[in-house]
Order: structure tokens, then sequence, then C-alpha cells
């Protein structure tokens, strides 16, 4: 069945991984659903939320609320920023109820799904999809907020010439945080650098994830360490391995 | 006053940074921490997954219910427990304050005579530095839980709610026991603990006052409940004449029906174990005809948590002192332990409560200084919201006016542009310009990084390098894409 989709790319992706929101449309297409950028989204608040400023935080609630009003469906590549929806909206109308009301961010919620989550519920990867290589899933912390676990694993299972490797310590959190990472870089980096030896240590040379926060400091951190990792979102690896998109580039 | 009350007592506010750097600059103390951490988190997740696998998340947020539902009404709770208790023979008391806690305990030494003191593991005579108050007054302290004992012998302050020396190895406390104690060097842990038991022997023996907390007052018995595996604080309440337990007003659970919900879930988070080796359950003081202490004495000490009774901040005194956030948090790991925190207590737990304990303006870092990627949250057995409550802090210190002028300004002015589409486009869109201008490298698919960034980004690469901005957004990308 044709769902009306809008697509919810984040403010990190919309300037740092554009390709992804490309990937994510041209897939989203194919399985026949209905694609739309609604063109006056922004940021969904995450990073004023997280420094203190929750009244802000709200206004850009409420924005993304009305600008994502009328579609069955809000995908996003971001767990992080899915999770700031399902997991602080709600919150944010309960606290500031003159700013955001509990029935927008409620519909809102309703209907936002992490990429991987969205696939899942609707018949995954199409047959054929074809993508060479030996790649590592990070699994986001976000995303265990929103309760995913093996989503990514699973959708890409379907994947053909695709081999997954595990990676030591999944659970750690990769020390990005949005500003954490730049106000605490003592804290930071060290936790980045465990990803790195766990990469390294894991024998991929790719690494999957749709975090674009995550994937700038992971592949920073390996870029320094003289590791070549590629970075891809799944729904990068899909188009890709649909002939969606030209594979291009990385390790 | 010893060193190690420097590290839990910083001069105020406390500034984070200087801590941290050295901590990441200690190899070993780096490694301590991590292997430390990694296991006990491990064991704890296998350990609770073990006993009550997918029925493990219900237990956490039942004794949570259970721990807010007594919060709740703690009033009708407390004076329950101060009833029954007195009925039951114990002499209790009550503190406002941490020094008005170690005024009553000195009172009761005194007027009994007391000359020395043996004390098991409490993190409230922590807060209220009791054991220097003792010092002054002419009564020396041993502690008695080894972890605890290794850090006196060296002047040195707790790293962790559990397990105090974390951030030592054996061959330090080998030195320390030949330096101190006039023992021969050994590294092998057995003979350790055998010359730290006959140290304590003779001290359980001659010391006329033992000092410990409590885990749980159990209201309606009025009963106090000791949770250990060394059997320190057993010995600490039997052999000295004198007994007082300083306590916390929040450890009261409603009755002993709910208490083996509680160890399993200490015992799991703390330390893996399925129960702790010595779990006691003391009602009153001694009964003719048995042993004991002469003297039975609970000090319930307030010390700034009625002020988190209030709503927002409640869930906070759920906390049983387990120690499974600071294991399970990646933060307290690169930080080298809890001496970071420059507080009684650490990690993620620390972070939230040290701040509303002592005040939020003089530890302004402790809340920020997480990447709130929640293993907090999962870990903790009574399911406090840390991530939420560090949130909460943050907006706080933004309305009390803490962040910089220049912080404020770039939030404000990210706030003022995501809420118009138009300028929005225009703000992403000169910063990736400028950005790609500035950047300094260069990859092999082209893509333009920085291995020096300007200005705030400074601390990031650092250690790594920074993408810059893709040569077009999505944005700008998506007009064709629409039409294909």
């Amino acid at each position: 069945m044709s769902v009306k989709i809008a697509l919810f790319i984040t403010c990190l992706a919309d300037v740092f991984s554009p390709r992804s929101g490309i990937a994510m449309t041209r897939v989203l297409r194919r399985l026949g659903h209905q694609v739309d950028f609604p063109t006056d989204q922004t940021c969904c608040g995450q990073p004023l939320l997280n420094n203190g400023f929750a009244k802000d935080a709200a206004r850009a609630a409420r924005a993304m609320c009305g600008v994502m009003e009328g579609y069955d469906a809000v995908v996003t590549a971001s767990a992080s920023c899915a999770s700031m929806i399902r997991e602080h909206y709600p919150r944010l109308a309960a606290e500031h109820p003159d700013i955001l009301t509990e029935v927008a961010a409620r519909r809102l919620v309703s209907h936002t799904f992490e990429f991987c989550e969205f696939m899942l519920g609707r018949g995954g990867v199409p047959a054929g999809c074809r993508w060479d290589g030996v790649a590592a899933v990070h699994r986001s912390c976000h995303g265990r907020a929103l309760g995913l676990t093996d989503e990514a694993e699973r959708v890409l299972g379907r994947v053909e010439g695709l081999r997954l490797v595990g990676l030591a310590n999944s659970e750690q959190c990769c020390g990005f945080g949005g500003t954490f990472s730049v106000k605490y870089p003592d804290l930071s980096a060290p936790m980045a650098s465990d990803k790195v030896s766990a990469l390294r240590a894991s024998g991929a040379r790719w690494l999957v994830t749709g975090d674009t926060g995550c994937a700038m400091n992971i592949q920073g951190a390996c870029r320094r360490a003289g590791l070549v990792i590629g970075v891809r979102s799944v729904p990068e690896i899909i188009a890709e391995g649909l002939g969606l998109l030209p594979r291009e580039g990385g390790a | 006053m010893s060193a190690g009350h420097e590290i839990l007592f910083p001069r105020l506010p406390y500034d984070m940074a200087p801590r941290v750097g050295r901590a990441r600059g200690d190899i070993s103390l780096q490694q301590f921490v991590h292997q430390a951490t990694r296991s006990k988190d491990a064991g704890r997740r296998g350990a609770m997954q073990e006993a009550f696998g997918e029925r493990a998340d219900d237990l956490r947020r039942l004794a949570g219910e259970i721990k807010q539902h007594t919060l709740d009404h703690l009033d009708h709770y407390l004076g329950l427990w101060i009833e029954r208790a007195r009925a039951a023979g114990t002499t209790v008391h009550v503190a406002e304050t941490a020094e008005e806690a170690n005024e009553i305990c000195l009172a009761i030494a005194k007027r009994a005579g007391c000359t020395t003191c043996v004390k098991s593991k409490s993190m409230v005579t922590e807060e209220t530095g009791l054991l220097a108050k003792l010092a002054a007054a002419g009564i020396p302290t041993l502690e008695t839980d080894l972890g605890e004992f290794i850090v006196q012998l060296d002047g040195d302050a707790p790293s962790h709610i559990v397990t105090p020396m974390i951030h030592k190895d054996r061959r330090s406390v080998a030195r320390a026991f030949v330096r101190e104690l006039s023992a021969a060097y050994t590294e092998d842990p057995r003979a350790l603990t055998m010359i730290a038991r006959e140290h304590m022997r003779t001290s359980f023996h001659r010391a006329d006052l033992g000092v410990t907390g409590a885990n749980f007052l159990l209201a309606e018995s009025g009963g106090l409940v000791l949770c250990t595996n060394e059997g320190n604080a057993d010995l600490t309440v039997a052999c000295p004449r004198v007994h007082v337990a300083m306590v916390g007003i929040e450890k009261v659970i409603p009755s002993v029906r709910e208490l083996p919900l509680f160890l399993k879930l200490l015992a799991r988070s703390a330390t893996a174990q399925p129960i702790t080796v010595y779990t006691t359950v003391l009602t009153g003081g001694r009964r003719e005809g048995e042993d004991g202490p002469e003297e039975s004495h609970v000090i319930l000490v307030d010390a700034g948590r009625t002020k988190l009774l209030r709503e927002e901040a409640r869930e906070l005194l759920r906390c049983i002192r387990c120690g499974a956030c600071l294991n399970a948090c990646p933060v307290y790991r690169k930080a080298g332990g809890g001496h970071a925190y420059g507080a009684v207590y650490s990690g993620p737990i620390g972070a939230v409560l040290t701040p509303e304990l002592r005040g939020l303006m003089n530890y302004p870092d402790l809340p920020h200084a997480s990447s709130l990627c929640g293993a907090c949250f999962e870990a903790c057995p009574v399911a406090i919201d840390i991530p939420h409550h560090l949130l909460r802090l943050r907006s706080a210190l933004v309305a009390s006016g803490a962040p910089t002028l220049r912080e404020r300004a770039v939030m404000r002015l990210w706030g003022w542009a995501l809420r118009s589409p138009a300028r929005y486009r225009v703000m992403a869109r000169v910063a990736a310009w400028v950005l790609r201008r500035l950047a300094d490298a260069r990859d092999e698919n082209g893509g333009l990084w920085f291995r020096e960034a300007p200005g705030p980004a400074g601390g990031w690469t650092r250690d790594r390098d920074l993408p810059a901005p893709a040569e077009r957004s999505f944005r700008e990308l998506w007009a064709q894409e629409e039409s294909r």
C-alpha cells in the first residue's frame, strides 16, 4: 500500500550527508510510496534542548509539528532526531503547553519513524539488492532510546553480498553528544577512539549509521588515526544495491 | 584534614576540566577504571538477564514505583519508622544538616566515653565529613570496608560509590601495606586481604564506637538493613559498646515485604551477585540476655534531601547507591573515575545529585559533562531517568544566567533562525559556504575536512578530523530530485 511520506532531513544530514536523503527518497519511491520533502522544515530543536534552551526547543517543535502535518508517515534516517520527537516533544508540550499543544506533539509522535523501523514494517528491502562489502553497524544510543535493537541488521540481512561483522562494546556511546563533543573534547575524543579500536579489530571496511553526528565523529576519529573506513547509511546501501545511486568513493 | 578531603570538597565553583585532563594523561588509571567498569557493567547485565530475563525492565520500574510511593508519603513512612524503631529500643535522632549530624554523633560518643571508632562503608558519613570531626575530638576511626581501608591508608578519597578504590591496583595496595602497616611486600590478593583482616580484628575488639550507614529502613517494623560482602558492618555493630547508624532519610521502604525485590536488584546491579554475602536486619537495641551494643542510635540525616522532595527532583531520592550507572557510563570511565566529579557522589547520579545537594552554580560543569547516551537510565535498578534530570539542570543553568554571552547568542540565533524557513535556508547556506572555504584538507573522494578547526570546534580537532559541509545541501539537491 502506498504511503504518503514526509522526509525529515535533519539539520546535520541536510548539510553534511545530503546523499543519504537522496538515497532515502529513491528507495522509498521504488517501494511505491509517495515521497515529499516539506521544504519549510528546519531543525527538530534538539541542540536547543540539550543546551538548556527548552523554551526555544518547544518553539522549534511547534514549527516541526505544523510543517509535518498532512502526511501518513514522517521518516528520517536519524534515530537521534526521531527520538527527539518521540521522547521529548510530548515532554516539551507538558512543560510548555502555551507554546506546543499536546495534541500536536502526540500526532507527530504517532507517525514518526526511523528509516529501518519503517522499512521492516513495510516489507523490507526489495529483492535483487546487491552490495558487496564488509560492514559494521553502529547502534546509536538514541536508537536504543526508541526501543530499536537490531533493526538495521535485519534490514541489511536481505542485501546480497554484504557481510556484517559485530563491533566490540557496541553499546558504548561514540562520544558525539552534540555540543558535548566540543565542550568536553577530553571526554568525547577518547570515547570516539574506543570506536576506532573496535572498528579496527572488526575487520570492517564500512561503518553503517544513519546518525550524521555519530558518523562525523567516528569517521573523523578514524581519519586522524589513519584507519580507512567508509561511512554509509542504510538507505545509501540499499539505493546503491538497487542501482538507484552510483556506488562511489569510500573505502 | 587528609589530602583526600580536597578531592571530594574542592574549591567552589568546581571546574572539572583540570582533573579530566590529568586523568586522560594517566594511562594506568585509565586502564584500571576501564577494566573494572567494563567487567562490572557486563556482569550486571548478565546477572540481570540470567535471573529476570524479559522481566528485568518491569522489576526496575516496580522498584522505582515503590520508592517513589514511599517518597510521595515520606512523612508517613518516616514517622512510622521512627515510632516503631523507638518502640523496639533504638534511640532515634534527626539531623537537619551535615554539621548537626556530626554533632549528634560526637555528643553520643562523648557521653558514652568512647575513645576509638570502627566504621563500615557509608556514603552519608562521607557527605558530612564525620571522620575528620571525630578525629578532631580525639577519636580515631578505622575504616573496615577493605576498599575504604586502603583509601584511608593512602590519605586518598573514594572514587566510586560501591568500589571506592576502583582507581587503584593491587601494587599500590601492596606498597601502602608495607609503608603503613609494616607488612611484607606481596601482591597476592588473598595475602593482602589477610593482612588487612589481622589489622582490623584487633581494632574491632578495641573499639568502643561502631559507625555504620544503612541500605534500607523498614517502616513497618522499625528495622534497619545492612548489606556487605565482607561482614564488616556486622562486626562494627556487634563488637563496640555503642552503635551509631547515620542514614539518609530517603532510605526508607514500606516494609520487609518489599525488601527481597530491592536486595535482588541491589546485589545484581552493584556487583553482579544474586545477593550480598552478608545481609542483616537490625530491629531495635540489645534484648535481655543477648549480645550486642549497649547503645543503639540512628541519626536520620536530611542534609539537603527535603529540598529534593519537590516534585521535579523527587525521583532522584529513589537512588539505592548501587553504582550501576557509574559502571555503565562512558564519561565516568574516561574521566578516570569519581575524583573528576569533585564530590562525594560521582558518575551520572552524582552529576545530578551533587548540583542539587551542593548548589547548581557550584557545579555548573556536571550537568553538561554527558553525551546523554542514556546508558545510566538503562542500568538504574530504580529507573531514575538521569538524562532527563541532566537536561532539567541544563535548563536551570540557562535560567540562572550561567552560559557565556557567546553561547547564549549562538543558541538564540539558532532558535531564531530555525523558526523561519527562509532565515534558516540563508543561514545554513552562508555557514556551509564559509566552512567550505575554511576547510584545510581534502580526501581521496574530494570531500573537504578540517584538521585544525577554528574557534570553539578547535577542541574537536585536537584528536579528530572534522568534516566540512557537502558541496550541495539536500535542500539544494531536492529541487532536481523532486522532478526526477
